[in-house]
């Protein structure tokens, strides 16, 4: 098959797009969470939309529907273990995945018949994405994107010295919380994507990449942002021709970009 | 003296700060007014940063009062008449890819309302300050890639950029070489005489600030000494917390 042949797929295409919107959405918001030394925040939240998925095929309803909203849930709670219970965030991430993990495979275990499709969940399959999940996924994309953009210069600030930015008014506890939200969203956007195993991946590996090479901030945005979504399209298409798995494909040539990243760094 | 010169920046009474049962301060009491400049002195773990976070705002009264530019602290929101300097480095994220143009610019949010934009004008401001300081061909580099003094000036340039009425230094020489601490602790000095910005400067330093400051604000938990430096010199109050040749040292720079 030659590559214009491939392009005219309409499931490529929606792959292409969906792929692209919420590669952009990771790049953006991941620079933020590496910054802020929150990275395991994606691995702690994937394992959280494990248990979520798994309820939602329990009760028979569209998974990601249950996922958001439990995710989001589990964001607060890690936020608020960590400031309430004198848990340092890493120990609040890693008892909110701890359930989220064993409430998943409970549930998979009583029910014994959603197995095969739980764990179609844990590496993703963007070839299979639907309509309706292009429509969310661009949709959601861009909802958490405008919020970005809209919250910039606190986001920047709040990560760039914190306590700085408090004395200039910026409410940092509520853009730690608007973050953690978002980020609970843009982790069930990449599953489709990547899959669960590999959520926190698509995160971090286009950020740090970015981090090697930028200039400045608005710099690391636009090279974590070039780097996401040409990973998501040159991992589609390889995947493709060469019948190997996408999520996979994609979390491996963002981190081929990162290698390269650092060679470059080091010239 | 004008009657701007009189007017009053901060007013703390009785104040009170405890980390869970440990008292960090207690019962200090004092008043600012505009043109002054402060050393804020006092022996490690005296609460000299604890002080100046809760005139800030960052932590919380546990008792007492702090009125700000006339107004009860919890109904103060103009932020941008007080420009802060903390500690070298101590809360900065230094992986952060901020050149120093971002980072200045950040002093003017404070001015601002959501949703929070940079126009051209905020652009002109920030080329003026880096101009005056001197460090306009730095503007494009990362304040990673800056000696010790040339970030120094640059957060300087960020707590300047909105034109506070009110500076707070947290200990800025901590990192400096002598010349630059001279240089940095003059050029304080001429925003104090030539432009009326009253200063409160931390310092370990009690001799040094001496040569510069008006007044001394001495804490150690509670408040020792507020008023001249020299009054602080030859009162019986410095026993404590000096040896006898230091006592002489710090006589000698002040009279």
């Amino acid at each position: 098959m030659d590559f214009i042949s491939f392009l005219h797929y309409s499931f490529i295409q929606k792959a292409f797009f969906a792929g692209s919107f919420v590669a952009m959405t990771c790049s953006a918001l991941g620079l933020f969470l590496v910054l802020r030394k929150m990275s395991l925040i994606g691995d702690g939240l994937s394992h959280v939309s494990f248990g979520a998925i798994a309820l939602g095929l329990f009760f028979g309803f569209y998974p990601f529907y249950i996922a958001i909203p439990i995710v989001m849930i589990a964001s607060l709670a890690i936020l608020k273990i960590s400031e309430k219970a004198k848990v340092y965030g890493d120990a609040a991430i890693g008892i909110v995945s701890a359930v989220g993990i064993a409430g998943g495979v409970i549930l998979a275990s009583v029910s014994k018949g959603f197995n095969v499709d739980l764990f179609s969940y844990l590496f993703g399959n963007i070839l299979a994405i639907s309509n309706t999940e292009v429509v969310l996924s661009v949709l959601l994309s861009f909802i958490v994107l405008a919020i970005i953009y809209f919250f910039y210069w606190d986001l920047f600030s709040a990560t760039f010295d914190e306590e700085y930015a408090k004395t200039t008014g910026i409410q940092t506890n509520s853009i730690n919380t608007l973050l953690t939200l978002l980020s609970a969203v843009t982790v069930v956007l990449s599953i489709k994507i990547v899959g669960i195993m590999l959520a926190s991946a698509f995160l971090i590996l286009p950020a740090v990449t970015a981090l090697q090479l930028a200039k400045s901030f608005k710099i690391a945005i636009v090279v974590g942002g070039i780097v996401s979504v040409l990973s998501v399209l040159l991992g589609i298409m390889f995947s493709f021709f060469l019948d190997l798995p996408t999520g996979a494909t994609i979390v491996m040539i963002n981190a081929l970009f990162f290698g390269l990243a650092l060679i470059y760094k080091r010239l | 003296m004008s009657l701007m010169r009189m007017s009053t920046l901060i007013v703390a009474k009785n104040v009170c700060v405890r980390y869970g049962q440990t008292e960090a301060i207690k019962n200090i009491s004092f008043v600012i007014k505009q043109g002054d400049f402060i050393g804020l002195a006092g022996p490690n773990g005296a609460g000299k940063s604890t002080l100046v976070k809760t005139i800030l705002g960052l932590l919380p009264l546990s008792e007492g009062t702090i009125e700000l530019f006339g107004k009860p602290q919890e109904q103060f929101h103009d932020w941008g008449k007080i420009g802060y300097l903390p500690q070298k480095f101590s809360t900065i994220n230094v992986l952060f890819p901020a050149t120093v143009n971002e980072v200045v610019m950040l002093g003017l949010l404070s001015q601002k309302k959501w949703p929070k934009r940079i126009s051209k004008n905020d652009q002109q401001k920030t080329d003026k300050i880096l101009q005056e300081l001197d460090i306009q061909t730095l503007k494009t580099h990362m304040l990673s890639e800056l000696s010790g003094g040339q970030q120094q000036k640059v957060l300087l340039a960020r707590a300047l950029v909105a034109k506070p009425e009110l500076l707070i230094f947290d200990e800025p020489s901590t990192a400096l070489d002598p010349q630059s601490r001279k240089e940095f602790f003059l050029l304080i000095q001429k925003l104090n005489k030539d432009k009326g910005i009253t200063v409160i400067l931390i310092t370990h330093d009690t001799g040094y600030i001496g040569n510069y400051a008006n007044k001394l604000l001495y804490i150690d938990r509670t408040l020792i000494h507020f008023g001249s430096i020299s009054d602080f010199c030859v009162s019986k109050k410095i026993g404590p917390y000096f040896e006898k040749s230091d006592e002489h040292i710090i006589w000698h720079q002040h009279n």
